[in-house]
């Protein structure tokens, strides 16, 4: 949702528009308004693939290289998952998202008690390296990116895609993994988190320091203002919290002796589409142009390619409705359009029964060919940046850029994300956003059709997605077998080193390479963790 | 006499960590001037009934996004019935297919509100049905 909000005169004319971020809409703009906002071509635009890279990141943005599409893609066990790869990838998609259950996201193994029913329900379940080297079978890691939706466990998973890339001959210099691995936004928004903030964060540093020097072609973060954004707050509120959220982790590795020069081009974010196709647009330009800004001023960074805002920018599940569920198959494809007008380098689409379950195979490749349909069919390959110089987009940008300052000023008055999240200031707000979002989509003050306009009609019946108990059985009985067959004096040795590693602050990512070597399980590996760290604990926001 | 407020727990059980939906009806049954205990994230079913208990509410509420509701609500009405718990009203939310409803009406759950359920139709349901 999250749409604009029309307030109307008597004859239904639209009387005033005010997007969600608070800007006003005027009927009619023109170069005046260019004027007003100081608008400047060379310095506000310049050309495509040029400092700040508002028009594209590339000179010939899709005329040289089309988007990625990545649907995200889990479910059942490594094998039901593995098939399922294969066929995206068979159907011309380009890169993965792995899609991970919630005991594998949470550190849990599939015979932990706090798993029961969870197994492979909304992702795969992983368990051991075992499990890897069935879900990638056949998938050609060299040529291949996949993101890895994951974030309080991403340390692990970046070591076991890494174990399992050189067990199957790759070279751990040729392989590209994306782990989501953004722990702030999952403690505002998403609630997969395990470990207290300050050495959450850690982690994180540590796959970005480890990732410099051993995985060169591996981005080791995925700032997700995305889930913020499905979690409440306004379009201008998901830039600011992400981007000060991504300056918490250079921070941390900047503590650490290393120039943002030297990492920070291997930062991506994941961002959100929804909502006002305009005010979309206008936030992307925004974002890429103030993202190069920022890390100028901020720390310095010179090198063009390492101020590239570069990521994932897909379609919400949140502008998604239960109701008149075929309706969602248009509201992707305009989703679609505006990840295209906005120069995303890699895109996904919630499909059109996720607001029931995780998506079928019809859904996905769905999906999947709404992307195709507008790069190879209607054109938005044909030119860089379509939109650049409209009165009306670069107004709004301008007025984006301003409000997305404002925003962050508030957070950085506060000490910085760590501190804004540890007060539960961030969560109190997005929380706040959200009801209020709410109480005016009750009240009609915003319209989502099917919801609450235009609700006459059939809600058809949507075909869904099984949750397969038995699956859940045989990713089970395989860990038991895992557990007596694997050398457990290995395991134990792997998971001591882990545990000194931990104690010591030292970097633990060469550690959790040997244990999943090892063929120790996630949640052995998570649970060193735990007793190291200890649990976040959720300051009462109400 | 002033009459209490009605008093409710508010719980995300199981590993889901998608909040925004418990947050905003948290909200609108406060705004409606009901007690609201909110349990945060990650709770286990045994535990949320001992607070329910400790706390003495009328209405236990759980938001479930994962598409785990029938194994969390059986496991619910298992306690509940094992501890001789019936005067507490059973409301569950959240990402329910429709032909769920009924499956977790006949194991017990009082109130089923999938997401787009309005405000008014939850509090109106939990005032007219709490048992005090």
């Amino acid at each position: 949702m999250g749409v604009a909000t029309y307030i109307k005169d008597e004859k239904d004319a639209v009387k005033e528009v005010i997007l969600q971020s608070g800007i006003k809409i005027k009927p009619v703009y023109t170069p005046e308004d260019l004027e007003r906002v100081g608008f400047d071509y060379n310095t506000d635009l310049g050309e495509p693939g040029e400092f700040p890279f508002t028009r594209s990141i590339h000179p010939l943005g899709y005329r040289s290289r089309t988007w990625t599409t990545r649907q995200y893609t889990g479910f059942g066990t490594p094998e039901e998952t593995n098939e399922r790869f294969k066929l995206m990838i068979s159907h011309g998609q380009t890169g993965l998202n792995v899609a991970f259950d919630l005991p594998t996201q949470m550190g849990y193994d599939s015979d932990d008690p706090m798993a029961e029913g969870e197994v492979g329900r909304v992702g795969m379940a992983i368990d051991s390296l075992r499990d890897f080297e069935i879900a990638f079978r056949d998938i050609k890691l060299n040529r291949i990116g996949s993101g890895l939706t994951i974030n309080a466990v991403a340390s692990i998973m970046l070591a076991m895609y890494q174990t399992v890339a050189e067990k199957f001959g790759y070279k751990k210099t040729e392989i590209s993994a994306t782990p989501q691995n953004d722990i702030l936004k999952e403690i505002v928004g998403r609630g997969a988190w395990i470990y207290p903030v300050e050495p959450a964060v850690r982690l994180i540093g540590d796959t970005i320091e480890y990732s410099m020097k051993e995985l060169p072609r591996c981005n080791p973060v995925s700032v997700c203002g995305y889930h913020i954004r499905e979690s409440g707050c306004t379009p201008v509120q998901e830039i600011s919290y992400a981007f000060m959220i991504a300056f918490a982790y250079i921070d941390n590795v900047v503590a650490r002796g290393y120039k943002a020069e030297d990492f920070v081009g291997r930062f991506s974010f994941n961002l959100n589409i929804f909502g006002n196709l305009w005010e979309t647009v206008s936030k992307f330009r925004a974002a890429r142009k103030l993202w190069a800004k920022l890390l100028r001023e901020r720390y310095s960074v010179r090198d063009d390619k390492s101020l590239f805002l570069r990521g994932i920018f897909g379609g919400g599940g949140s502008g998604m409705t239960k109701q008149q569920p075929e309706n969602n198959i248009m509201r992707g494809a305009y989703y679609a359009l505006a990840a295209a007008l906005s120069g995303a380098q890699t895109t996904a689409l919630c499909s059109f029964d996720e607001a029931y379950t995780i998506p079928t195979e019809r859904a996905a490749l769905l999906s999947l060919r709404t992307f195709q349909i507008l790069m190879d069919e209607i054109g938005l390959r044909d030119t860089v940046d379509p939109l650049a110089g409209s009165y009306f987009i670069e107004t709004v940008t301008r007025e984006m850029e301003e409000k997305i300052l404002e925003e962050m000023e508030k957070v950085e008055k506060m000490g910085g994300m760590v501190e804004a999240v540890s007060s539960g200031y961030v969560q109190r707000e997005v929380a706040r956003q959200a009801y209020e979002f709410e109480r005016m989509l009750q009240e009609g003050k915003v319209i989502k059709v099917g919801v609450n306009k235009y609700t006459e009609g059939v809600d058809m019946e949507v075909e869904l997605h099984e949750y397969n108990e038995e699956s859940a059985q045989l990713q089970i009985k395989r860990l038991k077998e895992l557990r007596n067959e694997r050398d457990n004096s290995a395991v134990s040795k792997s998971l001591g080193a882990l545990r000194k590693a931990a104690e010591d602050k030292k970097n633990v990512m060469p550690f959790l390479v040997d244990c999943c070597r090892s063929y120790a399980t996630v949640g052995e590996m998570a649970n060193v963790f735990r007793e190291v760290f200890g649990e976040y604990i959720e300051p009462g926001i109400f | 006499m002033t009459e209490r407020k009605i008093r409710v727990i508010l719980a995300k059980p199981g590993l889901d960590g998608h909040d925004r939906g418990a947050k905003v009806v948290a909200h609108a049954l406060r705004e409606a001037g009901m007690e609201v205990l909110y349990t945060g994230l990650h709770q286990t079913v045994p535990g949320i009934v001992n607070q329910a208990i400790q706390e003495d509410v009328d209405v236990i509420g759980f938001s479930i996004m994962s598409g785990a509701h029938i194994p969390i609500c059986r496991k619910l009405m298992d306690i509940l019935k094992k501890e001789n718990i019936n005067d507490k009203l059973i409301v569950v939310g959240g990402v329910i297919p429709n032909k769920d409803i009924q499956v977790l009406k006949d194991m017990g759950v009082d109130g089923v509100f999938p997401g787009g359920t309005k405000f008014n139709e939850i509090v109106g349901f939990i005032r007219d049905n709490a048992v005090r």
